[in-house]
């Protein structure tokens, strides 16, 4: 049973770091334009832009 | 106060670019930091990986551009510029590719920013990550209920655990419910969001308390689960209305709220609407609107007041003549005085009888808060008489506690508040499918209780331009060249009905009086009657041809009806509801459409005003009325109007005081989004039920303490999913 100390924390943790995840790309605009994100990888370009 | 702002930002622009002309947009520049400026545009046609590459490769390429980032969910551009930019280079250079270009006004550039939805998408992410990791400590205590070996202090354990997640993520979570309950208190009233907080509060503390006295019921899941649920909901509204926000803006720019300002040099100047004042000139080109009342200057013309009036014959102007704001400009180039400003035009006025119209309509209390005034006083009685039914009965007071507190969370309106938005998501989205846009949730119930269509004519049961009456298909052929070379909407509907062909050269057209053309036999001229030297004659729209010998010949135009109208009326009937003609236009044009569609009930030449009391005729009489309607003298009645429905070719303020927009080409769909309101409300209806029979038997079984935190997480996520699901039939629908 005390296997549960050391899983529960390390699953919470999982767990927080994909709300955190998801908290970054809230914060970075990533949900403006899904269609346009979708199309941007069609596009051929030599020299990548990003933002 | 916003006039100096604009000449600051005016005087701080651009240096004049040599060599190009067009109007001078610098007043819709945002500054982004030393020497940076952004402008922000409204691009349409582009919709596709080549067109982003298309347009922020040409702009890379243009000078003074230094970034450029379309967004293609939305259509609009962002294009930051170096300090010597010129924005008046970058509408040209996407026009001359093909896409073409609308400032935004900047302040409502900077609202495109969506802070609420952030805010719940980061509140739902919070309860979900809460509700399903406190539940990993929660079902070990429930194994534990069921006779399994779970000794007293992993229980404790495990509570503290679920408590350690559960607690505050329910509290971040919550602080939307909590505001807006607490807005509410303070205003005197109780809403949804005031029994949703009780219960979340209630359940936290009760819970605490429990694991503190190491007792075996806590509700920490259950509380960050019934707001997650809730959010789903919340979320989910929010989402239809901010998608009928962004289209209504995005229609609201495109027919740009500007005018083109003329200096006393002669250069032009583009400049938002509400910066224009009393004594400016203005030009205004064929084609567009005229933008605040003015009198003319230099020009002759011919202006539409079809959307004013909703009279469809061309009126002459030449200078001294007034002309009113939303006038469509048609045949020649006017230089105009504005005689008001924005706030002072006829638009303004009607704008005005516009928010009275508003008014009346916050007297609608919507299902869901209808719901929530018989729901919220029946819950808080039932948790207190649980209290203190248990207290007298001998329950100790930490037993009766917990117990009502089971009564608050298991009645939990997630049911509730789960009805109505997925009915309306989903009746939204099976509309805009069809090209109907739902401005809001309340207007789809409005529109399922309509049992009455005021219909206006032009523009809706009529195609709102003109089409040429039956003529002799040589005559038409003979005046065809010259038609075809000119822009006026009589000579267009005339070169329509002869079909592809040869235009006259050298042509010249008199403004708002013709076209000429001399050939080798003579002269040749269409236009006015005057203008060709026919007899002026009746009241009818027509043009007429003069040939190179002199033969003269006439052509009548009338407003040709749409064909679905006819059947559009039938379809109405079938579903019992009756219809009324609403017209502004003269007697004779009203009864034939009329005669036409068979609606014997129509009324003419009626003012907006007039509009208006019609429709308060109607609700004297008990009517609940749809008001369809385009034009500037309908946006009254559109506002007054149980709900308004208006076409995606109406004006702007039409569409933004109309509950529902629907493509102007398929008056049938009108037929459509009602049967979808009607089973929005029947599924609303049919939700409602569920949630009362649930609540009818969870209740009383937790005032009895059938209920431990195990049943309670069972039957609320089962009851959310029940209603979430039967909202969903209503998409199956709409697949045709």
């Amino acid at each position: 049973m005390s296997i549960i100390v050391i899983l529960a924390p390390f699953s919470l943790a999982l767990a927080l770091l994909g709300l955190a995840a998801f908290w970054w790309t809230l914060r970075n605009d990533q949900y403006e334009d899904p269609q346009g994100d979708a199309s941007r990888i069609l596009i051929e370009d030599p020299e990548d832009r990003p933002l | 106060m916003a006039l100096t702002e604009g000449e600051a930002q005016t005087s701080a622009g651009a240096p004049p670019d040599e060599g190009v002309g067009g109007p001078d947009l610098s007043a819709y520049l945002t500054e982004t930091g030393p020497g940076g400026r952004r402008l922000d545009l409204l691009v349409s046609g582009a919709h596709c990986a080549a067109c982003i590459a298309r347009i922020e490769g040409e702009l890379a390429d243009t000078p003074g551009v230094a970034s450029a980032r379309l967004n293609l969910s939305t259509g609009r551009l962002a294009v930051g510029l170096e300090p010597e930019g010129d924005p008046g280079r970058v509408v040209r250079a996407l026009d001359r590719i093909g896409y073409p270009a609308t400032p935004y006004d900047p302040d409502s550039a900077r609202q495109a920013q969506d802070r609420e939805g952030r805010e719940l998408a980061m509140a739902l992410a919070v309860a979900g990550f809460g509700a399903g990791n406190a539940m990993i400590f929660s079902v070990p205590v429930w194994a534990g209920l069921f006779g399994q070996e779970l000794g007293p202090a992993t229980r404790t354990f495990m509570q503290w655990a679920s408590a350690g997640v559960g607690a505050p993520c329910a509290v971040f979570a919550g602080m939307v419910f909590f505001r807006s309950a607490w807005k509410a208190l303070r205003a005197g009233r109780a809403n949804m969001d005031v029994p949703i907080s009780i219960g979340v509060i209630l359940t936290l503390v009760v819970s605490f308390q429990e694991t503190l006295l190491m007792g075996r019921d806590t509700y920490f899941d259950a509380a960050v689960t019934l707001l997650f649920l809730l959010l789903i909901g919340r979320w989910m509204d929010h989402a239809l209305r901010r998608r009928a926000r962004s289209a209504a803006a995005d229609l609201l720019a495109l027919q740009a709220p500007s005018a083109v300002l003329l200096a006393e040099d002669g250069t032009e100047r583009m400049s938002p609407l509400r910066l224009v004042r009393p004594g400016d000139r203005l030009r205004v080109r064929p084609g567009e609107r005229v933008p605040v009342d003015g009198v003319v200057e230099t020009g002759e013309s011919e202006i539409d007041n079809a959307l004013l009036t909703g009279e469809t014959t061309p009126q002459p102007v030449h200078p001294g003549v007034t002309c009113r704001a939303g006038a469509l400009n048609l045949t020649g180039l006017l230089t105009l005085r504005a005689e008001a400003a924005c706030e002072d035009s006829t638009l303004a006025r009607i704008a005005r009888l516009v928010e009275s119209g508003a008014q009346f309509r916050s007297t609608y209390v919507q299902l869901a808060d209808k719901a929530a005034a018989i729901y919220v006083p029946v819950v808080h009685t039932a948790a207190a008489l649980t209290f203190v039914v248990a207290w007298m009965l001998g329950i100790p007071v930490r037993e009766a506690v917990l117990r009502a507190a089971t009564v608050l969370i298991v009645t939990c309106p997630c049911a509730l508040g789960l009805a109505v938005p997925a009915v309306q998501v989903a009746a939204a989205s099976r509309l805009f499918r069809r090209g109907v846009l739902v401005k809001s949730g309340a207007g789809l119930e409005r529109l399922a209780e309509a049992d009455h269509v005021a219909f206006d004519k032009t523009g809706v049961l009529t195609e709102g331009r003109p089409r040429l009456l039956n003529a002799d298909p040589t005559d038409i052929a003979r005046a065809a060249p010259l038609a075809r070379a000119s822009s006026h909407p009589l000579a267009r509907a005339l070169a329509e009905a002869a079909g592809e062909g040869p235009a006259a050269t050298g042509a010249i057209e008199i403004a708002g009086q013709g076209i000429e053309a001399r050939a080798e036999a003579g002269l040749m001229r269409l236009g006015r009657a005057a203008f060709v030297g026919a007899p002026l004659s009746g009241n009818q729209t027509e043009l007429w041809f003069r040939d190179a010998d002199g033969a003269l010949f006439r052509f009548a135009f009338a407003d040709a009806l749409r064909p679905e109208a006819v059947g559009l009326v039938a379809a109405l009937a079938e579903r019992g509801l009756s219809a009324s003609i609403l017209s502004g236009d003269v007697e004779a044009a009203t009864l034939r459409v009329a005669g036409r569609v068979g609606i014997p009930d129509w009324r003419a030449g009626l003012t907006p005003q007039g509009k208006v009391e019609a429709l308060d005729d109607l609700k004297a009489a008990g009517r609940r009325v749809l008001m369809v309607g385009d034009g500037l003298n309908d946006v009254a009645a559109l506002s007054h109007a149980h709900v308004s429905m208006a076409p995606g070719t109406a004006l702007d303020a039409s569409q933004s005081a109309a509950d529902l927009v629907y493509p102007a080409d398929h008056p049938e769909r009108i037929a459509e989004a009602i049967d979808t309101a009607r089973a929005a409300r029947r599924r609303a209806m049919e939700n409602f039920a569920f949630a009362a029979l649930y609540n009818l038997v969870a209740g009383p079984a937790a005032m009895l303490g059938f209920v431990n935190p195990f049943v309670a997480a069972l039957a609320m996520s089962g009851s959310s999913l029940v209603v979430t699901l039967n909202a969903l039939r209503l998409l199956n629908g709409g697949r045709r």
